[in-house]
């Protein structure tokens, strides 16, 4: 048996040898569109970057070279550490989004549910929505005076507050609606998720007695840990950019607005407002390097927690 | 080669980023020169530019002028970049607080050798104006229109409150104590509204109080100056006495829509939202000059200027075409639209009698009165500290003694590196 398999294999590799510069130089021709593509607009621009950190510029593109400079900038500054805690906490905080996503496929992903396709557009709608409009919808839902979240409340008996203008509040408001923002597209990867679980494994768990909590936490979720893996990476890098929610919510003479800047909204106040485009980019090569950072670590955690089937 | 195939090649050569089209086509055609023209209103003033472009070909028949527009959002942006690739517009719109990059930087044609030279007269544009786009003695560009601020009211919340409508006599004193007899909280109505905004509010009681933002030569900030402190103090006593909503309100709800709806009684406004307040219906409102502080009347004047771009291939006729536009032919074909007031002496009349059912007349009086917009060299290094201080103080997240001082020397040392 296994005899029959190497010289069928070894059969097949023949021919295949001669065609191998052929095949050589038509994968390359194939992907060289991507590759590319992918160096001019995404590498380059990198290189780029870390060049322009060491130089200062005036706003009509002479640059100067100054070596360190920026960068000691960087490390003296009060606001930028204040922006790098507020767009920590913003990543920490829109992972929660996690949990509540899991939820939400394995609801929509309950046998017998009936408009699953309706809920299904429901959940996805913030997904595809236009930033702006989110934004201006949610600043709607957030005012202090007229909001529908203060009148919710008042029905209580709780006096809400300018949720978005306070310095306190405001990041967490934001926090809500990127969450609500990305639940759907998590769903649907978690969705995809579940229905690669085999149904087999939960039948055999209810034959040995497992009750269903047991067999999310025994089956699910060790099942779903690489959609989950997937999804906090992903998670944690789009926390770490945070910019359009609270550029788009929170408008200029908001006593919230100093204190809550992240990273990626100074990074656009020095560069494109002020001018600072070195030192613009100064701050744009350490957010890579953080973002990069926490992405090797993630990856290397998940040896102690993703499960592969 | 046929008409397409050109098109096609134009076409490909902007999307290369090379925009040299125009210019070449103005030169090819036997001593006629086409000029670009950039500006940012398409809605209330394109047709003025259109018009005022036409009449200038008629007198000079040698250069044609294509008006290029760009949204007031991408306007900045895209200058700068065509700018420091040497392909902006040969005569643009520009504003007070992008000026001083613009002029210091190298950006900018001096004109005030061209001035002298064809000797138009200055005098006929208020001082302030001529001032705010003058640059180490050298002039940049003719005023185009300007924009003061005045006191809006509502007369429907004053005859409620039986209080008297605001005139020209009025001083500090009697607005914060009317503006507290306005004030209903429980409503949701107040007297005025305080916001940490600087043309609109907290810049012309700096100056009333006497005090400054940035000194005349630009190397100074005048946020610890005792005067300017006072300035300052007027808004944030108004919050405490409730008689303005709180920062945080004014976030969620802009003062400008509080005032639409009834819930200000007074808010203090450019010449430019006129015509907004003139289309809210159910809004019984009216203006006053503002207040006068401790010190003297004052009014923050801002307007634009036609400016030339330093590296134009045409020089000589892009003068011809701002002096054009700072005639009093073309400051009329502005006036006749309504949407601003043009800077040319004499013909802010037509404006103010655009909308009869507003006084009008005293953002043209106040001309007298009007202090320059602050700005100096580089006013975006230092105007996003400035605004996230006095709206922290505003908010009352910190003292605003403590704060102003923070914030001059935050803007001191940014003045510094002019």
């Amino acid at each position: 048996m296994e005899g029959a398999v190497a010289r069928a294999a070894a059969a097949r590799a023949e021919p295949r040898r001669r065609l191998r510069d052929q095949e050589w130089f038509w994968g390359y021709a194939m992907i060289a569109p991507l590759v590319l593509g992918l160096g001019v607009f995404y590498l380059w621009p990198v290189v780029q970057s870390v060049y322009y950190s060491f130089t200062e510029w005036t706003l009509f593109g002479d640059s100067t070279w100054v070596g360190l400079a920026n960068y000691r900038e960087l490390f003296t500054g009060p606001e930028n550490a204040k922006a790098l805690k507020n767009t920590f906490v913003y990543a920490v905080w829109s992972l929660a989004g996690i949990p509540l996503s899991i939820l939400v496929a394995a609801l929509l992903n309950a046998r017998g549910l009936r408009l699953v396709s309706f809920y299904r557009t429901i959940y996805f709608l913030p997904v595809v929505t236009m930033p702006a409009a989110v934004a201006l919808i949610w600043r709607w839902l957030y005012n202090g005076d007229y909001g529908l979240i203060n009148y919710l409340l008042s029905l209580v008996g709780v006096q809400g507050k300018s949720w978005i203008a306070e310095p306190s509040t405001a990041l967490y408001a934001v926090v809500v609606v990127g969450i609500w923002m990305s639940v759907g597209y998590n769903a649907v990867i978690f969705m995809a998720g579940l229905q690669g679980i085999p149904r087999h494994l939960y039948e055999a768990a209810s034959i040995d007695g497992a009750g269903p909590v047991r067999q999310f936490f025994r089956i699910t979720l060790p099942l779903l840990s690489p959609s989950i893996f997937f999804v906090s990476v992903l998670t944690v890098i789009g926390g770490l950019q945070m910019f359009d929610l609270i550029y788009l919510m929170f408008g200029k003479a908001n006593p919230a607005y100093a204190d809550n800047k992240t990273v990626v909204l100074l990074f656009f106040n020095k560069a494109f407002e002020e001018g600072a485009k070195g030192y613009g980019a100064a701050m744009a090569v350490v957010l890579m390097l953080i973002t990069l950072v926490l992405t090797v670590v993630q990856f290397r955690m998940q040896k102690k927690w993703v499960h592969y089937a | 080669m046929s008409r397409k195939v050109w098109a096609l090649l134009c076409a490909g050569a902007i999307v290369a980023g090379a925009a040299a089209c125009s210019s070449s086509e103005g030169e090819s055609a036997g001593g006629k020169v086409t000029l670009t023209y950039g500006y940012w209103d398409e809605k209330n003033q394109g047709q003025a530019m259109d018009k005022i472009a036409k009449e200038f070909t008629k007198t000079h028949p040698n250069i044609e002028v294509k008006i290029q527009f760009t949204p007031l959002k991408e306007y900045f942006t895209k200058l700068q970049t065509s700018a420091a690739g040497g392909s902006a517009p040969d005569v643009f719109w520009m504003n007070g607080p992008r000026f001083g990059v613009y002029a210091s930087q190298g950006a900018l044609l001096p004109i005030s050798d061209k001035i002298a030279a064809d000797k138009v007269d200055t005098a006929k544009f208020p001082k302030s104006l001529n001032d705010l786009y003058t640059l180490d003695g050298k002039q940049y560009g003719l005023p185009k229109d300007y924009d003061t601020v005045g006191l809006w009211y509502n007369k429907d919340l004053f005859d409620k409150a039986g209080v008297k409508y605001p005139d020209a006599t009025w001083t500090w004193d009697d607005l914060r104590e009317n503006a507290k007899k306005l004030s209903d909280p429980a409503k949701g109505v107040y007297g005025i509204g305080a916001a940490p905004w600087g043309q609109e509010v907290f810049y012309n009681t700096i100056f009333q109080a006497g005090g400054y933002v940035v000194s005349p030569d630009g190397k100074k900030s005048g946020y610890d100056d005792p005067a300017t402190i006072e300035g300052l103090k007027l808004w944030s006593d108004l919050i405490e006495e409730k008689s303005s909503p709180t920062v945080q309100q004014m976030t969620d709800t802009s003062p400008v829509e509080l005032f639409q709806n009834g819930k200000l009684a007074m808010w203090t406004d450019g010449s430019y939202d006129a015509t907004t307040y003139s289309g809210t219906e159910g809004l019984n409102a009216d203006v006053a000059p503002l207040p006068a502080g401790p010190k003297r009347k004052a009014t923050v004047i801002h307007g634009l200027a036609n400016v030339i771009y330093a590296k134009t291939e045409h020089p000589a006729e892009a003068w011809e075409f701002v002096k054009f536009l700072a005639s009093e032919q073309a400051n009329r074909i502005q006036a006749e639209t309504g949407a601003v007031i043009p800077a040319y002496e004499g013909l802010a009349d037509t404006w103010v009698k655009s909308m009869p059912k507003f006084n009008l007349q005293v953002f043209v009086d106040q001309v007298d009165d009007s202090v320059p917009y602050p700005i100096s060299k580089n006013t975006a290094a230092w105007s996003t500290a400035e605004l996230d201080a006095i709206t922290k103080a505003f908010s009352g997240g910190q003292d605003l003694e403590a704060g102003a001082k923070e914030l001059a020397t935050a803007m001191n040392a940014a003045l510094a590196k002019e």
